[in-house]
């Protein structure tokens, strides 16, 4: 902000002038976030996009820059394709449905059952694994479900669904434990005295008030599970997921036009899904 | 979706150690002539008089390849090179051949350890150029299987100095795996007793794996390089693949996530590297590891300098330093694998390592085809038909994975 030859005149000058206009105020506080948003956020993006039509050749390595539809056609007519972005949703939904019926006893319990003491060592408690590195986690999970470990169980989908659950719990916790806490109390007295059961109250009172944060919760659970490509690595015995095609057409063959076309199925798939959270009305509470 | 230091090191070894060498390999009297790959590269001249060193050389390197002791104060070939020749090292680690390739087209450095998949396309965009060899006393004694080889020469013409190699072995735990198996029939026979607990390299280059089963199994498939697959070779490597995914347990690329599978018995039979048998035998699993009688893939890697080198002088030094009888045994010790210089084997800490990693083996080297990458003109040198390219190599895995 300096904008004078002498520093502090002309920075009242600059001030003044900024006072008198609120719009070019509003445009310069804006300016910085909105490029982020629009450059660096929305324009990677924009060109995952633009990349999935381009194609490579094949001995130099290098983008051939003309338009194609060959990968979004491969993407479409070969049947693994499919296969792996159905199974790849199917453990998001799966994560997503343990995560909320572990998480929401567990935040409920936090917000409304325990003591303002207990209450911030629960929310450490939950929040302790997160500073734990991700792999670590995963390769404990390894060692659990290895034919000689603590539960045995050998590793496939299953190992990845109850792997990628442990990971994500707290993203379910804690969206649902802030929505509980705005929750009055008062509430759920006041249907208790007109003579409803627990189970009414749950379903009259609690779940549609905290209907919005579940929501939130399973946006976090689905969409980092759509995503992730490490644990089915270490758990997943010979399984894949939609990461893992994107994963090894870069890494491996140098196929980013390829990759670019795989990665917009998880992102067309969140758009689907937060287009029937919407409907729900879920996201104007939020 | 966080990828950590870790998972990126874990990669960057995997890839190490699995980005090997060249093409075609002498298994019988039917392969080409060195270096018959099929294209002509771009006119280069080689180095005429080593000059004055330039003060620094800038190198791009597999990890591991280029210690200067930050990661382990005792593995450290570097800083004597720099008291030596005055040439200060400054290295950039690449975690894949693509990103070698990438690195090395800025132009911004001055020689590579380019592995079997990168060399091809460094000599034909151009990239790289010839190496004079009578500017580097040490590559006298560099084994002959190494010289001249498809992917580190063309027509006769050197491109670079061969860094170690290592070939793909099959593991197996003895306590289980009985009678101890020759052959690969072991990991690919559908009613192995071993189902479940089978494993395979996770990468599209396993293909070749299948390829060179199919050579020994399926002669009339007419496989001569397992690298050079027509469809319908290919599509046989495909179904073998296909079919042995129902007697897999997991696929591994992460070197400790398969040691530590064999250990605790998940996986109990597959393919290795000769880094891994040893890990896992200092970890005390009964495991013992063989060459199978089909053969193997392996690799062999190439310090290779840069067409426009900034500082040729140091770039040499460098190739004839890493050649060097100590460098050598060193970073071969460090790593894992293979010396290429004969005179390396005296200079190993451990007296065995020449033995333990077949240094001096050729035959059995002759049986190892060093990993590359393959293109549309097939590496066999038929011209008649269009072979897979390492794209479609890549597609074909993920349909094997299902």
């Amino acid at each position: 902000m300096d904008a004078g030859l002498d520093g502090d005149q002309g920075l009242t000058r600059v001030a003044a002038f900024l006072h008198r206009r609120a719009g070019v105020r509003l445009s310069l506080l804006l300016s910085a976030p909105l490029a982020w948003l629009g450059l660096a956020y929305l324009g990677a993006l924009a060109a995952l996009l633009v990349t999935a039509f381009y194609s490579t050749d094949t001995f130099t390595g290098e983008l051939v820059r003309t338009f194609t539809w060959a990968n979004f056609r491969d993407l479409v007519t070969v049947e693994v394709y499919r296969t792996i972005a159905l199974r790849s949703i199917g453990v998001a939904l799966a994560v997503t449905a343990i995560d909320l019926v572990v998480a929401f006893p567990m935040a409920f319990a936090m917000a409304k059952l325990a003591s303002p003491r207990a209450r911030r060592w629960l929310v450490i408690a939950v929040l302790t694994p997160l500073w734990a590195s991700y792999l670590v986690k995963a390769y404990a999970w390894r060692v659990m479900l290895s034919s000689g470990g603590l539960l045995g169980w050998g590793f496939g989908v299953t190992a990845t669904v109850l792997t990628l659950a442990y990971l994500w719990l707290p993203y379910m916790i804690l969206p649902i434990y802030a929505g509980l806490e705005r929750l009055p109390g008062s509430l759920l007295e006041a249907a208790g005295d007109l003579g409803a059961r627990a189970g009414r109250v749950f379903r009259t009172v609690i779940w549609p008030l905290t209907f919005p944060a579940v929501i939130a919760g399973s946006i976090f659970t689905f969409s980092l599970s759509l995503g992730d490509y490490i644990a089915v690595k270490i758990v997943g015995g010979r399984s894949q997921l939609i990461g893992n095609v994107v994963y090894d057409n870069i890494g491996a063959a140098n196929n980013l036009p390829f990759a670019a076309a795989v990665a917009t199925v998880p992102v067309v798939i969140m758009l689907i899904y937060l287009a029937a959270v919407r409907r729900t009305g879920a996201l104007e509470n939020l | 979706m966080r990828p950590t230091g870790t998972v990126i090191t874990a990669a960057a070894l995997v890839l190490v150690t699995a980005c090997g060498g060249g093409s075609t390999t002498p298994t019988g009297g039917a392969a080409p002539a060195p270096g018959h790959t099929g294209f002509v590269p771009p006119k280069i001249d080689a180095l005429q008089n080593l000059g004055t060193g330039e003060g620094e050389v800038n190198l791009v390197a597999w990890a591991g390849y280029v210690e200067d002791g930050t990661n382990d104060p005792k593995v450290d070939w570097v800083t004597p090179f720099e008291q030596e020749t005055g040439c200060q090292v400054n290295t950039k680690v690449a975690g894949t051949s693509d990103e070698m390739v990438t690195l090395m087209r800025t132009g911004q450095y001055d020689a590579v350890s380019a592995s079997g998949d990168a060399s091809l396309r460094l000599i034909a965009a151009g990239t790289v150029a010839p190496v004079n060899t009578s500017l580097i006393p040490n590559y006298t004694d560099v084994f002959d299987g190494l010289k001249s080889k498809p992917w580190n020469s063309v027509d006769g013409v050197p491109y670079g100095v061969p860094h170690g190699r290592g070939a793909n072995l099959l593991m197996w735990r003895t306590d289980t795996v009985k009678p101890a198996p020759d052959s690969w029939s072991v990991v690919f026979d559908p009613n192995s007793p071993y189902k479940g607990k089978v494993t395979a390299y996770d990468s599209p280059i396993y293909i070749a794996d299948a390829a060179v089963y199919l050579m020994a199994t399926k002669p009339d498939l007419g496989i001569k390089n397992p690298y050079a697959l027509d469809d319908k070779q290919f599509q046989a490597a495909v179904d073998l693949l296909k079919q042995q995914k129902q007697i897999v347990g997991e696929y591994w690329s992460d070197y400790t996530k398969e040691i530590q599978a064999f250990k605790s018995g998940d996986s109990v039979v597959g393919t290795t590297w000769q880094v891994i048998v040893n890990v896992a035998k200092s970890e005390k699993a009964p495991v013992e590891a063989v060459l199978p009688k089909e053969g193997a893939t392996g690799w062999s890697d190439t310090w290779m300098v840069a067409a426009k080198a900034a500082h040729p002088n140091c770039a040499y030094r460098w190739l004839d330093w890493i050649i060097s009888p100590t460098a050598n045994a060193q970073v071969a010790e460090y790593f894992g694998e293979a010396p290429s210089n004969a005179k390396s084997c005296e200079e190993t800490a451990d007296a065995e390592h020449c033995e333990t990693f077949h240094a001096t083996d050729e035959t059995y080297f002759s049986k190892v085809h060093y990993w590359t990458t393959p293109i549309a003109q097939c590496l066999d040198g038929r011209t008649d038909v269009k072979c897979k390219d390492y794209s479609e190599w890549t597609r074909a895995w993920t349909e094997i994975k299902g």
